[in-house]
């Protein structure tokens, strides 16, 4: 029991549940933001895979590693021209087009990764970004050393987050993606252009995404392996359901599974040769699925999503 | 430019658009080689050749090629009834550990006619179990089943891994985790001799021959065309929507189980947590490229089983990374969606 309290109480715990929570926060805002304007986005975990490789694989060529970030996000905008291309243009189902961008955007960053870095025994690494201490707020006590003291990559997602949640519910912006997601013919007379929305939120959710998966590249490992996304980008689409499609509580909703794996992680180390480590990395997988059987019934889904919206059709 | 909806689609064009469309993404794919500066049409007949050049190779690509059937089956089942099962990766690998529990733990003593069929339908029965949970959780709380059946790949996996690390773990195996291999007599019988191509090919054939039996000819077929055609209306024509999602789902989830136990039972003798290289996940674009039907999942199989198997020969003659096939696999499903859109519309000006 006072192990338990020991995790809970130490800094080091608060301060990985940033660090866990950020590329979370990303994948979960891009997928809230495609999914507002009515379209599921199913690609997030390819596109994240993406983001990761072409992000390293640029500073690793030189690029310093903003410039890295924002390679990742425009890789991740062009994969969302794909999936809008064939979703909204073409109005096909938005499940099976998103599990094609998947499978072809991971397969596709192994091929171009293994093609410029050979197979070696240790892989080659990055200097990546290095945790700020925020002035003043970094030496306040425990919350000081967990909160202000991340890399500049994790204040921006939350700042997006903010940023977010501002343009969807108080801006014009906002009202025009949240109508084209609930009634793109409403919107339509309401001199909106959905297809217009759907290809924006599409692209800058994707490029969202593609952040998201730098992140794990350029701040919270140096070197890229295949399969590192783990799953991450699925546990995003369900953090939108829990979130009801809201920014703040995907914020929150992320930081809330950031601290059971954390925990879990430590956990791990404290109960170790007791219970099967496999018990504790299925952990964020049960959780996601809890989170959604909770989460389904009371969110309200924006009405349009997954429908092809066609001038004059119906 | 606007898009018309044909008013009827000639025969013609069902059947090449398949053959189109994995032109298309051979075509996407050459320029990928080309970039890496290989030769393009020389890695393309290393990949011809490396998969079927041989006897030994072209029986090697039919063995890689049945789980692929059967998983690319589990898909199109799923898929014509609008159930997204995403989960045949898991199904699979659950499929898989039973086989290699049950046949280790409590029937290997029984004779091999009677072990064999039995081991199969464990197998398949693991499958539909694990499917069930993500059908439960749509009929129960509307969740929509693609996130939870592909959150349960990680689960299955990890829990077979927990299995062969713990109680199912081969104690030969030198601590590598490896299940413990099951009985010799209860491996499938070959199909030829000195080559690994087992009965479960001919297995794969056979259902997908059942497959589109049922699906063209009994009222099963038909209600679950109709639950994917227009739930709300096939409701209203008096289809009991649950009752066959469930029976779908389980078509569906014992198809993958069994493509688990097949390989298991007819190539490996034992699990790994690499026992397939993402069969579930390759079945989703067999059936695709099979615009789901069952007959033509076969040919989206050897396809597939095609640029697997022959990548691997081209890759270590001309340095291409053998993800190659990967990508002009994920590629092929991609041209295979724009390919049926335009057998569904025309261009308008």
């Amino acid at each position: 029991m006072t192990q338990l309290f020991d995790i809970i109480a130490s800094a080091g715990l608060w301060a990985a549940i940033l660090r866990i929570a950020t590329p979370l926060i990303f994948g979960t805002l891009g997928a809230l933001l495609c999914e507002r304007a009515g379209v599921l986005n199913l690609g997030i975990e390819g596109i994240m895979t993406f983001g990761a490789m072409i992000g390293w694989l640029s500073v690793y060529h030189g690029a310093d590693l903003w410039t890295g970030l924002l390679i990742a996000a425009i890789a991740g905008g062009v994969f969302g021209l794909l999936h809008a291309g064939l979703t909204v243009t073409l109005g096909l189902s938005q499940h099976v087009s998103g599990l094609g961008v998947t499978l072809f955007a991971s397969s596709f960053s192994y091929y171009v990764f293994r093609l410029i870095v050979p197979l070696a025994n240790t892989p080659p690494t990055i200097a990546p970004f290095q945790p700020i201490a925020i002035p003043g707020l970094s030496t306040l006590p425990f919350i000081g050393p967990a909160f202000f003291t991340q890399t500049a990559p994790t204040y921006l997602a939350m700042l997006i987050a903010l940023l977010m949640a501002y343009i969807i519910f108080r801006t014009p912006v906002g009202l025009a993606i949240r109508m084209t997601g609930e009634n793109p013919h409403a919107a339509e007379a309401q001199g909106v252009n959905p297809m217009k929305v759907r290809y924006g939120a599409v692209i800058i959710g994707s490029a969202l995404m593609g952040m998201g998966g730098a992140f794990l590249t350029l701040s919270a490992f140096n070197s890229f392996f295949p399969t590192m996304v783990q799953g991450r980008g699925w546990i995003c689409i369900a953090l939108v359901v829990f979130a009801s499609w809201r920014p703040g509580r995907a914020l929150f909703g992320a930081l809330l599974f950031a601290f059971f794996d954390a925990f879990q992680l430590r956990l791990q180390t404290v109960l170790s040769g007791l219970v099967p480590y496999q018990l504790f990395l299925m952990t964020p997988y049960i959780l996601s699925i809890a989170a959604l059987a909770v989460m389904a019934r009371r969110a309200r889904v924006p009405q349009a999503l997954m429908q092809p919206y066609r001038r004059g059709e119906r | 430019m606007r898009f018309e909806r044909r008013e009827h689609r000639p025969l013609s064009l069902l059947i090449f658009t398949p053959v189109v469309a994995v032109i298309a993404a051979l075509a996407l794919a050459g320029i990928l080689i080309a970039i890496a500066g290989a030769p393009v049409l020389d890695a393309y007949r290393r990949i011809l050749t490396g998969a079927f050049g041989s006897r030994l190779s072209a029986t090697e690509t039919l063995t890689r090629a049945t789980p692929l059937m059967l998983t690319g089956l589990a898909a199109a089942v799923a898929f014509r009834a609008r159930l997204w099962n995403i989960g045949a990766e898991g199904q699979f690998y659950l499929g898989a550990i039973a086989v290699a529990a049950a046949s280790s733990k409590l029937l290997g003593n029984l004779p091999a006619p009677i072990l064999i069929p039995l081991l199969l339908l464990i197998g398949a029965v693991a499958g539909m179990v694990l499917i069930l949970v993500p059908l439960w959780l749509r009929l129960r709380f509307s969740v929509d089943e693609v996130v939870t059946s592909l959150l349960l790949n990680f689960i299955a996996v990890l829990f077979v891994s927990m299995l062969i690390d713990g109680v199912l773990k081969d104690p030969l195996a030198f601590g590598w985790p490896q299940s413990q291999s099951v009985s010799d007599h209860a491996m499938l019988p070959k199909l030829l001799a000195r080559s690994r191509l087992h009965i479960g090919f001919a297995i794969a054939i056979a259902l997908a021959v059942v497959v589109h039996f049922v699906q063209s000819r009994t009222v099963f077929g038909m209600q679950s065309r109709a639950a994917g055609l227009n739930p709300a209306g096939a409701v209203f024509a008096g289809v009991p929507l649950g009752k066959t999602l469930v029976k779908v789902a389980c078509l569906s989830g014992g198809l993958a189980g069994l493509a688990g136990a097949i390989e298991v039972m007819g190539v490996k003798g034992y699990v790994t947590t690499d026992l397939s290289p993402g069969f579930g996940y390759a079945g989703i674009v067999v059936a695709m490229l099979a615009n789901l039907n069952p007959l033509g999942v076969v040919f989206a199989a050897i396809f597939t089983a095609t640029m697997f198997v022959g990548a691997d020969g081209m890759s270590r003659g001309l340095g291409i990374p053998t993800y190659i096939a990967d990508v002009t696999v994920a590629l092929s499903l991609l041209t295979m969606l724009i390919a049926l859109f335009f057998t569904q519309y025309r261009i308008r000006r």
